[in-house]
């Protein structure tokens, strides 16, 4: 068993999300930075999919009964613990993961994965609707978990430096067009591009909340509500816009300014409050590039 | 018709700018259509009341690729008259607590709060679609008399099974959330069960009629539904 001894901020169990009902309101949710828990899973010698602890600002302590080999990757720890490094803890030992550093997540994955329930194809937590992961709600303290079983390949020494380039944070988070995005000016849209925003405090998993100069649409227009994509940019009534994120509503009625483009999506996982983020449009064939880019780098990193 | 991307992994499918029986059909029959083919690069639907967002594995699929997939479903004809679905009965009490808005409502559309029950329970709805959160079902075909405006400034809370009305639409929301419906009544039903096939009570398409029901008949079926409740997990 794994012995919670402190939860931490929010502490939930994710995969890489519940795909295939959204016509039933439900949106994928799964780990913010998919990036950093697929290498932390593959680092272990894991499927990239296999069920791992999601640490947000201020990480567990968490109790090993039995032997484990684990792996944290993400925002580096205020314990030091090693990154990006599986690394063996014996039984009785307890892992401390204190305050995270330089993101809002980490993740911290064990060979093995947890044994959890798949609810509707998935082992990530729902919180909204209080669904999967472990009883549908983040860690408490007293909560024991289970190690899984899953089968596991060898663990892998990757090239440390491929995966930490992988994992910079450096530039604004490139963005497509939405659909809406001619409801705006192009002063606008360049007023949007060109400002520094800040994470809002009242940020979450089901949308990041930014602060600025407000952005407007040319005229007050009625949005007829419509599906939204992951990482849509709203632009509400105050004019401070919102990335809707991992844990999102399915449908909406506010106009949308920009995507962000999935090579980016796992940034957003490891905004904090208060940081500041600023937006660049790219054209989709871009968006699309920087996807395979990044896809080949992970596998050239982890499979050469 | 408007065929666009919504971003990088996803492709809208705009069937019209107002909210219409019309465009509701077409979305029916595009997202039915789009199942049945089974095909594995196509990741989510987002059916809403006149357009379907489909979600995509950009890996797999490009929209060119996924809009000649689309455009033959698109130029089907509809069948003649909509498949009749079965009418789903949603048991509703309209009592005291339940009911925190139903005076205001009454108000509103110059009824009295038994006729504005009575309105409410006498007639069938359809699902335009489900969407927002798990299991939350957007009903159509609420009578003129009782389209009343949102509340000017929404609950922290609402509890689940909470039955409003917002404009031409009335709905039951399926957890305790955030909401800015006028509250009339709420249904013992858990509307959204993850261990139940398919999940969610409601689906694009039913027609729904609400059955009034005592405060004795809502706990008996509340009891019910808790042994439910516990098998969850």
């Amino acid at each position: 068993m794994i012995h919670v001894i402190n939860p931490g901020l929010l502490t939930t169990i994710q995969d890489l999300g519940r795909v295939g009902f959204a016509h039933l309101g439900l949106s994928p949710a799964g780990a913010a930075d998919s990036l950093s828990f697929r290498i932390a899973n593959l680092l272990l010698g894991n499927d990239a999919n296999t069920p791992a602890f999601e640490m947000t600002l201020l990480g567990p302590t968490l109790q090993f009964e039995t032997a484990a080999l684990i792996a944290i990757s993400g925002s580096r720890t205020s314990t030091s613990l090693p990154i990006n490094e599986p690394f063996p803890v014996t039984a009785g030992t307890r892992i401390t993961t204190g305050s995270l550093l330089d993101g809002a997540r980490a993740y911290l994955a064990i060979r093995g994965g947890l044994a959890v329930p798949r609810i509707m194809n998935s082992c990530s937590t729902f919180l909204p609707a209080g669904i999967g992961g472990l009883k549908g709600r983040a860690l408490k303290k007293g909560d024991q978990i289970a190690p899984g079983k899953q089968t596991v390949g060898r663990v892998c020494k990757p090239e440390l430096a491929g995966v930490a380039s992988l994992q910079l944070r450096h530039g604004p988070i490139r963005v497509t067009a939405a659909l809406q995005c001619d409801w705006f000016s192009q002063e606008t849209i360049d007023r949007f591009q060109q400002q520094v925003f800040m994470v809002r405090d009242d940020s979450n998993r089901s949308g990041l909340r930014l602060q600025g100069e407000p952005i407007s649409p040319a005229q007050r227009r009625e949005l007829l509500t419509e599906g939204i994509a992951l990482g849509a940019v709203q632009i509400p009534r105050d004019g401070q816009p919102i990335i809707l994120f991992v844990d999102q509503q399915t449908t909406g009625g506010y106009p949308k300014i920009a995507n962000v483009v999935a090579a980016d999506i796992w940034r957003v996982g490891q905004l904090r409050p208060r940081d500041e983020v600023r937006f660049s449009f790219v054209k989709i064939p871009e968006a699309i590039e920087l996807l395979r880019r990044q896809e080949q780098a992970l596998r050239a990193a982890f499979f050469p | 018709m408007l065929i666009a991307p919504a971003s990088d992994s996803s492709l809208f499918i705009g069937l019209g700018n107002e909210i219409s029986l019309d465009a509701h059909r077409q979305v029916i029959a595009l997202f039915h259509a789009i199942q049945k083919i089974q095909d594995a690069r196509i990741r989510n639907l987002h059916p809403a009341y006149a357009s379907l967002l489909i979600d995509f594995d950009p890996f797999r699929l490009t929209h060119e690729e996924l809009e000649s997939i689309v455009a033959p479903l698109l130029s089907r004809p509809l069948p003649p008259r909509p498949e009749p679905a079965p009418v789903l009965e949603i048991p509703v009490c309209y009592d005291g607590d339940f009911a925190p808005d139903l005076t205001s409502v009454a108000h509103h559309t110059s009824l009295s709060g038994e006729q504005v029950i009575a309105l409410h329970s006498g007639g069938d709805y359809f699902v335009y679609f489900v969407g927002f959160s798990p299991g939350f079902a957007y009903l159509g075909g609420v009578p003129r008399q009782l389209q009343v405006p949102r509340l000017a400034s929404p609950r922290k809370h609402v509890s689940a099974g909470s039955v409003g009305l917002a404009g031409e639409q009335t709905g039951i929301y399926p957890h305790d959330s955030p909401g800015g419906w006028q509250l009339i009544g709420r249904t013992p039903l858990r509307m959204f069960v993850p261990s139940a096939d398919p999940p969610s009570r409601l689906q694009l398409g039913d027609r729904v009629r609400f059955r009034r029901i005592t405060r004795d008949e809502f706990d008996r079926l509340a009891n019910e539904q808790g042994s439910l409740h516990d098998s969850r997990h």
